[in-house]
């Protein structure tokens, strides 16, 4: 792994997106046990204030610490777009798999339903699950997550077909090896790169998704601070407070490019043709 | 002509040509033979000014008065497919799917006459009648994908000699088609070169065709010409020891220390066959014709026999898409028949049980063609080669480890191989590790799929050598499926020739290329290039 | 051909159906009673058993969803019940603005997305490609949405170049409705060309990577004529799916934006629906923009043949 990681780390997008990507994991994982001031803690008398020393953010129209606000809200956005992630991998590349390997009705009946749910934006999604059961941080994950089942599915089916037709498969058919194992041995394995980079990728598109949703009021509900449920607030404060819009923007965008970033660079490094000098 | 002189060429910073120098005259064909990554195409490529980013050359390249190596690319774009033309190997991938072959061929006419494009199609419609497609049953309007490979390739026949090019570069024209296709694909070259006194520039792994065609020879390798000379000079007195051992390899036939076995002499001896099949059919559905007819399912395989006693080595040729692939799968239970049985030993394949299809399974093992795509490319060489061994139970790690190292042995291959991975090996050694994987459940019977077509010719005689040597010591029959007669002949006992799903022969394997009997296998044999018989036809033209 | 129009309708209506199933469903997993969820837990038991009536509850749940679909079909999405008028009304006024901003922002991205990620591809590796590429790079990770609001805040409250939102109708002049749909086309366009650049660009250097570009090549065109004459035609294949898949992406990002710019459009009204448990309006207004999106993918389906002449005609 550590070599891995030496080699990885020369690829400029990785070595930045690596870094970013840290950042904000560390700094999510730090507002567990410690925050420059208590999130939930209003201060009328220091509202709206702008960035500076004792505020490095500044403040919102309730006085809380925006830079506090942003480590718990990276808790927040990350939890929502792994959860849709690993749901989208969980459901998606069995799926994908099993359609492949059986073929026939079975797979054109997988990928008709995949297309049916790539007609439901997790907007639309979550717009239903909300109106049915209300609002909540868990319509997000689910409306996100949902969307990502027909993507990773697609991949894995695919990666798939142009596995089987090959001859060290054939040859795993051949020692009498079942379907499922050789899917699980050969198949998974093989593909592996692929959903790693899509994986990324998902989870960066999860965090914009996931802005989107709580700016709407579909998705993580107050008193627990969330990136666009802070730009929905700053949106009546734009004349006066531009910092409330324009710092929770900043850490989605950063957020985000350190996540494509790192897709790209692992894209380049996993890329069998380049990596078979390795080892 | 051409004149090329001390060229050198590298790509970054990798040396890929050393001082190449050559001439080509009209009305000549110069053959450049010489394995994968001599720099045949580099060298074509570079007389075309195509070469990929990051190439540096020196040296000069004469053509007609212009040193092309200082051409400008509108020089160079007045010159290519107007006076240096070139046709490439993969006639699949070569023309543009979106576009009709007529618009495709035209659109060079317009280019360099200037011409509208009516009067374009109406040349175009000339030049397909001259290279086989009459636009009667080829109308213009054709697409690449409505076409097979052979006529695709015609099409870029076409479309290469539509401006009468001084000279014709063919990198592999056929090395994608099956041997008839090449027989008529070379055929047709010949006579253009003939007709339109054009000089033709052939480049070809295979020196029987180029022995066949070409008036001289350039032996490359690693990026170097080794030989040069006349084409009989250089196949007569095989001045290099490089050409002598590329054509000793060409035409390698194993030693046999053991009379073949044939199946009326096993039948007399009261022999059982190893694995008998009878009236095998497998059926394909196909896209349906319309919205109402449900398309007629496409037979791959057509009611075949095939009979193999132990220690036997039967050949199976045919083209491509003749159903040789489809039956071996169903030999190796990987496909269901239609209708017909398998009998291997006592155990019906079609019907077996589980327990049945592991006994079977440990007794047919396979090779395949593709020495790249063999292996997992994640797994190390430990657990590939020990893959089979799932199919015996109560194997300790222990065990399973010796077994592969006894296996690796057999294709003399060394123990310190266990932890390397596929592509630490060479395409050669791929194939050794296959057939080592083949024989770790120690088999009575191996399947190979065109086990040697995709190695270059020395490392092909040294595996058909292993095969045989195998074949010796461990009594192993085999089903050996081939498109190349010349390999088939060196390896088989008793041969059977397919066309179109059916057995149109079966025989001895020297009866059938001596005195082939169906048209099938005439075509087949007449086909094939044969380096002596290409070399005696040349001995006989001089003393006359 | 014929058969692959066929088919591809039969699917999208197949397709339609199930997204159907799937949001008549989601309604009758509502916990409780739908009547009394609308209501409110207030609400008296008259009240209920006379909403119940009004929406055809105490139907079979099949003959319900039949009833829905056929009124559909016919241009009746049923009532409202907070607005007490007939959902199509509601929605009528409130596409005029959505769909215009989708189509509008999806027309902005694809002119500007295409010929930038020609041009990067044309010029791989020189300085302006460079540039592309990183700019789209953080196009992509802009959310929509928070670009709206900085063009809010700088065109409209900083520089007081236009308004910061609202619509004035159609009714008000062609131009100045359209004028005020620009902003919030342009922010929902600019990090869609991102994408859309970046995949017009791999998709064109793919292709020129094939072997046909090399023939033209050697048959003596320009680098030039070989990108418009051979390669363009083959790159638009996969532009063209992510095409159809940014449909849905635009669709669903006009409901959002329109909350930043105060647009009375489709988005405006679920959310309301929402807020006052308007199951009814939701469900509808999901079916449509579902439905939309379905017909949109049809017609990039439809859109390939006239691309791939391989789809066409399947003889040999």
């Amino acid at each position: 792994m550590s070599a891995f990681l030496k080699t990885a780390l020369r690829n400029k997008s990785f070595a930045t997106g690596f870094v970013i990507t840290c950042v904000v994991v560390l700094m999510a994982a730090i507002s567990f046990v410690w925050t420059p001031y208590d999130v939930t803690d209003l201060d009328i008398g220091s509202k709206l204030k702008a960035p500076g020393w004792a505020h490095w953010f500044g403040t919102d129209h309730f006085g809380r610490d925006i830079f506090s606000m942003i480590m718990v809200g990276a808790r927040n956005s990350i939890a929502v777009a792994l959860v849709a992630v690993i749901i989208g991998v969980g459901f998606g590349v069995p799926l994908g798999c099993w359609a492949a390997a059986r073929g026939g009705l079975l797979d054109e009946a997988l990928m008709r339903g995949n297309d049916v749910i790539f007609a439901f934006p997790a907007l639309l999604s979550a717009v239903m699950i909300t109106a049915v059961f209300g609002p909540g941080a868990i319509n997000a994950i689910i409306a996100i997550g949902i969307f990502n089942i027909p993507v990773f599915a697609r991949l894995a089916r695919g990666a798939a077909l142009s596995l089987w037709p090959r001859d060290f498969i054939m040859a795993a058919r051949a020692a009498g090896k079942t379907k499922t194992r050789i899917t699980i041995e050969h198949i998974v394995p093989n593909m592996a790169n692929l959903l790693i980079v899509q994986a990324t990728i998902a989870f960066a598109l999860g965090i914009i998704q996931e802005a989107g949703l709580a700016y709407v009021g579909l998705g993580t509900q107050p008193p627990l601070p969330s990136w666009g449920k802070m730009l929905n607030e700053a949106q009546t404060m734009m004349s006066f407070a531009p910092h409330m819009a324009i710092i929770p923007g900043l850490a989605i965008v950063i957020t985000v490019l350190g996540l494509n970033l790192l897709g790209d660079g692992l894209r380049d490094v996993l890329d069998p043709r380049l990596t078979r000098k390795r080892d | 002509m051409l004149a090329i002189n001390k060229l050198n060429l590298t790509i970054g910073d990798t040396p890929i040509l050393k001082d190449i120098s050559l001439t080509i005259e009209p009305g000549k064909i110069l053959g450049i033979v010489g394995e994968s990554g001599s720099g045949k195409s580099m060298t074509a490529l570079s007389a075309m000014q195509l070469l990929p980013e990051g190439s540096s050359t020196s040296g000069s390249i004469q053509f007609n008065g212009h040193e092309l190596l200082d051409a400008d690319d509108a020089l160079m774009q007045d010159l290519r497919g107007d006076d240096i033309a070139m046709i490439f190997q993969e006639p699949m991938t070569a023309l543009n799917p979106v576009h009709t072959i007529g618009d495709q061929i035209a659109e060079g006419i317009m280019l360099h006459e200037g011409a509208d494009k009516g009067a374009a199609l109406a040349r175009t419609e000339g030049l397909l009648e001259r290279v086989g497609l009459p636009v009667s049953r080829f109308p213009l309007s054709r697409y690449p994908h409505e076409l097979s490979g052979g006529q695709r390739q015609r099409v870029m026949i076409a479309m290469a000699c539509a401006q009468r090019p001084d000279l014709l570069i063919a990198d592999e024209p056929t090395t994608a088609l099956d041997v008839t296709l090449q027989a008529q694909i070379l055929d047709l070259l010949r006579d253009l070169v003939e007709e339109q006194n054009m000089g033709l520039i052939l480049i070809s792994h295979d020196l029987a065709v180029v022995a066949e065609m070409t008036d001289e020879i350039i032996v490359m390798r690693n990026g170097e010409i080794v030989d040069q000379g006349k084409t009989e000079d250089i196949l007569h007195h095989t001045h290099h020891p490089y050409t002598a051992q590329l054509a000793e390899a060409s035409t390698h036939i194993p030693v046999r220390s053991q009379p073949p076995v044939l199946s009326h002499n096993a039948q007399e001896a009261g022999l059982a066959p190893l694995i008998k099949a009878q009236k095998l059919v497998r059926d394909y559905p196909t896209k349906r014709e319309s919205l109402f007819k449900p398309g007629t399912p496409f037979r791959a395989v057509d009611h075949v026999d095939v009979t193999v006693y132990p220690g036997q080595t039967m050949g199976l040729v045919g083209e491509s898409g003749c159903g040789k692939s489809t039956l071996a799968r169903m030999l190796l239970a990987l496909d269901t028949p239609t209708s017909g049985s398998i009998q291997f030993n006592d155990i019906e394949l079609t019907t077996a049980t589980d327990e049945q299809l592991t006994t079977a399974r440990k007794n047919i093992q396979v090779v395949f063609q593709d020495p790249y795509s063999s292996f997992n490319p994640r797994h190390k060489v430990e657990r590939l080669v020990a893959e089979p061994l799932y199919l015996e139970t109560g194997l300790s790690e222990a065990e399973k480890r010796d077994r592969v190292v006894a296996a690796l042995e057999e294709v003399h291959l060394p123990a310190s191989a266990l932890d390397k991975y596929p592509h630490q090996f060479s395409g050669g050694q791929r194939q050794r590790l296959a057939i080592a994987r083949a024989l770790i459940t120690r088999p009575a019977l191996i399947i190979a799929d065109e086990p040697v077509s995709a190695l270059d010719v020395s490392i092909r005689a040294q595996v058909l050598d292993l095969l045989t040597e195998l074949r010796q010591r461990l009594g192993l029959a085999y089903i050996f499926i081939s498109h190349d007669l010349s390999v088939v002949r060196a390896l088989c006992d008793e041969v059977l020739v397919m066309e179109a799903g059916r057995i149109v022969e079966h025989g001895v394997a020297s009866d059938i290329f001596d005195n082939p009997k169906s048209d099938a296998a005439k075509m087949l044999v007449q086909a094939t290039p044969n380096l002596e018989r290409a070399l005696n036809n040349r001995r006989a033209a001089q003393k006359q | 051909m014929i058969l692959f129009l066929v088919r591809k309708t039969l699917w999208a209506a197949v397709t339609l159906a199930v997204a159907s199933v799937l949001v008549f469903a989601a309604l009758e997993i509502v916990p409780g009673d739908p009547a009394q969820v609308m209501l409110g837990i207030n609400a008296t038991d008259e009240a209920i058993a006379a909403l119940r009536e009004d929406l055809g509850l105490n139907k079979p749940v099949l003959e319900r969803y039949f009833s829905w679909v056929f009124g559909m079909l016919q241009g009746d999405f049923g009532k409202s019940y907070t607005y007490s008028v007939p959902v199509n009304e509601l929605v009528a006024d409130r596409v005029t603005i959505s769909l215009p901003l989708a189509l509008l922002s999806l027309l902005i991205s694809t002119a500007i997305a295409i010929p930038v990620g020609l041009y990067a591809a044309a010029r791989r590796g020189s300085l302006a490609d460079t540039g592309i590429m990183a700019l789209s790079q953080v196009g992509i990770a802009i959310p929509n949405f928070w670009f709206a609001l900085l063009l809010v805040y700088f065109l409209a409250i900083w520089l007081q170049l236009v308004p910061a939102g609202g619509f004035p109708g159609w009714e008000a002049g062609f131009f100045t409705a359209l004028k005020s749909l620009l902003l919030p086309a342009i922010s929902l366009a600019l990090p869609q060309a991102a994408i859309l650049s970046r995949v017009t660009r791999s998709a064109l250097l793919e292709t020129l990577g094939e072997d046909y570009v090399r023939t033209a090549r050697a048959k003596g065109l320009s680098r030039r004529s070989t990108i418009w004459k051979h390669a363009l035609r083959n790159a638009m294949i996969p532009v063209l799916t992510i095409l159809g898949l940014q449909f849905a992406y635009l669709l669903a990002g006009t409901i959002i934006i329109e909350n930043v710019f105060y647009l009375p459009g489709l988005g405006r009204l679920v959310f309301q629906a929402i807020s006052l448990r308007d199951l009814i309006v939701v469900e509808s207004v999901v079916m449509m923009l579902v439905g939309t999106i379905i017909v949109i993918n049809l017609l990039v389906d439809l859109a390939y043949l006239w691309v791939d002449p391989r789809l066409r005609h399947r003889r040999s």
